[in-house]
């Protein structure tokens, strides 16, 4: 067990490796001259020498390559060039709220997900069976920009019950300032007890939440699902079923658990599906994380920040994945 | 002649068999009626679309928003254009570059995974490390870096979305080759001497071609999306195309006031989408030798 772990480990920092250098293939090799990419349009002659320098542009290949890995192990990402900032020191101003709203959206995805799947497999074929599948297929085939508007019109236009979009409205903010500690609103507010500021909040965070949060729903209710109806005619559920054990407990406490490896699975995955909607979904709601970032940074051709955000993303997503093949690898019955 | 008719006759029992299971379940064909309806449309537009002229930058800006009537289906966008024959149109653009984007993906993504499944050892395990690194993107964000180094174009946005979708086919025909390295006709083709370049291309490939067919058209839906979403972020298509995820883009600048601009595009990805996802679970569960029994 110990040595798979250090073994996927190993796989992961060499997958790591590769991804970097893809990243450093698009960013220095493929344009024609990455300096301008690197100063942007508008650089003056010396602006763009001085980042001809930066680059080490007159240097061989092999020798950018070994400095870009120095300059990343330092966690050093370049210079926006919309703001001057380092890329670092911005990504880490715009995580926190990308982060509650991806797991809130997780934690909405699992509550909703599973107890869905579960129905659908146990009157598989019946009616709620085909509402809760054509509900979770739909739930993948929608565009998440559309359905964030879509939202915006029902519940802004229409029902006004919801802002359109934000994460405080300009009131909450007169009167009390930003609590500041996480950077997670929610939790801040709920650590300094300012709960008419948490209301506030709170409201803020439906829409865009759900919106991200329709897509792992719909994975994780076809997986459980599917995972649930290959469980269901193992012989061991025929057997408890023989001697009685209630339907119920059949189904939450026997059959599940051995669903839960298959799934667990799929919901570490599509994090790296979720984290993609959540940048189209944040723009729309003006939330202010990563996915507002990077959108800003393409319309401005912001591309220090580009890479900067590609290279994040893909480090999250290396080490869900690990996290999800130790999940796998932890239970018992899987021998490696 | 006669040879080459019976063995194809287990293939269409089997065929006509996975017909009948596809039918037998109304959503599926209901997805199949529909997406053939979608198909047609989009063939057709030229020829059936009321405001064809719209499709290009003609401005008729008296007619600017006007909202849903008989005259206008989907009301008109913010040059007074017909939302309801660029929606159509759309899907003439969507359809092709999808196909488009899956077919270099299968250019690159099947002889790799061939070469790999056959040939195995070191050359395997090189090749599948860099569909590994390939996979370890976040979906989108490899395409997403990659157009905005090379340029925003809807060319650009299909060539990043099949060098980030290729390695899912190079795993699935290395699985599928593997298995069929091991039958007899491959190895009495090893053994008289055949070369093994035309092993891999004569007898490996067309035989593991089947299921790749069918994961690829099962994957349509999602690059329709992923296309759409390229193109709403401003990494695709260039107005005036008539691409769905253009023209909620621009129609965001309106909304949620003149909504029609953004909804009915959004309606039409979301159709088609849904009508090849329908469809791929359905061929999921005919395939599955496990759910076929039952």
């Amino acid at each position: 067990m110990g040595k798979y772990i250090l073994k996927r480990l190993l796989s992961s920092i060499l997958v790591l490796l590769g991804v970097i250098t893809i990243t450093f293939v698009i960013a220095r090799v493929v344009p024609s001259d990455p300096a301008t990419k690197w100063a942007g349009t508008r650089a003056t002659q010396e602006q763009l020498a001085q980042a001809r320098e930066e680059l080490g542009l007159n240097k061989s290949l092999p020798e950018q390559y070994i400095n870009y890995i120095g300059q990343l192990l330092h966690g050093d990402l370049g210079k926006s060039l919309n703001s001057k900032q380092p890329v670092t020191t911005e990504l880490k101003q715009y995580v926190p709220a990308t982060l509650e709203l991806v797991l809130l959206a997780f934690i909405l995805a699992v509550i909703i997900g599973i107890p869905l799947g579960i129905y659908s497999a146990k009157k598989k074929d019946r009616m709620l069976d085909h509402v809760s599948r054509f509900f979770s297929i739909g739930a993948v085939s929608l565009p998440t920009f559309w359905v964030a508007l879509f939202l915006q019109l029902i519940f802004y236009k229409n029902l006004n019950i919801l802002p359109l979009g934000g994460d405080l409205s300009v009131m909450a903010t007169i009167f009390e300032d930003r609590p500041q500690i996480t950077g997670m609103l929610l939790f801040d507010c709920i650590l300094t007890g300012k709960w008419q500021m948490f209301g506030d909040a709170f409201l803020h965070i439906i829409l865009p939440c759900v919106t991200i949060a329709l897509y792992p729903i719909g994975l994780v209710s076809r997986m459980t699902r599917s995972a649930l109806l290959e469980i269901l005619n193992e012989d061991y559920i025929t057997a408890g079923r023989s001697y009685g054990i209630r339907e119920f407990k059949m189904l939450w406490k026997y059959a599940l658990k051995n669903s839960l490896g298959a799934t667990a699975t799929d919901v570490a995955l599509s994090m790296g599906y979720t984290l993609t909607n959540t940048f189209l979904v944040e723009a729309i709601f003006s939330w202010p994380g990563i996915g507002s970032y990077i959108s800003k940074a393409i319309t401005s051709l912001d591309y220090p920040a580009i890479i900067g955000v590609t290279i994040f993303g893909s480090v999250c997503y290396i080490i869900l994945n690990l996290l999800a093949d130790i999940i796998i690898a932890s239970d018992p019955r899987v021998r490696l | 002649m006669k040879n080459w008719m019976d063995s194809l006759k287990p293939k269409l029992r089997n065929l006509q068999e996975s017909l009948y299971l596809l039918a037998r379940n109304r959503l599926s064909l209901f997805a199949l009626i529909l997406l053939c309806g979608i198909v047609l449309l989009a063939l057709l537009a030229p020829w059936i679309v009321p405001y064809p002229q719209d499709i290009a930058d003609e401005a008729h800006i008296a007619d600017k928003f006007l909202a849903p009537s008989g005259a206008h289906w989907f009301g008109t966008d913010e040059l007074g254009r017909d939302v309801f024959s660029r929606v159509v149109y759309g899907g003439r653009v969507s359809l092709s570059t999808a196909i488009l984007t899956v077919g270099i993906s299968l250019l690159i993504g099947i002889p790799l995974g061939a070469v790999a499944g056959t040939i195995g050892g070191k050359v395997d395990n090189i090749i599948m490390r860099i569909t590994d690194i390939f996979l370890s993107f976040p979906p989108l964000l490899l395409a997403i870096s990659l157009v905005a180094i090379l340029g925003s174009s809807l060319t650009n946005a299909i060539l990043a979305i099949a060098i980030s979708w290729w390695p899912w086919y190079t795993r699935l025909v290395r699985g599928q080759a593997i298995s069929i390295k091991e039958r007899k006709f491959v190895q009495a083709a090893e053994t008289i001497g055949t070369s093994k370049l035309k092993i891999i291309f004569r007898h490996i490939v067309p035989n593991c071609i089947s299921p790749v067919i069918v994961q690829a058209s099962m994957d349509m839906g999602g690059v329709i999306l992923t296309v759409a979403s390229l193109s709403f972020l401003g990494l695709g298509a260039k107005a005036p195309t008539p691409e769905w995820g253009l023209m909620i883009s621009t129609g965001r600048t309106y909304f949620p006031d003149m909504w029609w601009c953004c909804i009915f595009p959004g309606l039409a990805i979301f159709i088609t989408v849904l009508c090849f996802n329908l469809l791929g679970d359905a061929a999921r569960e005919i395939l599955d030798p496990k759910t076929r029994k039952r």
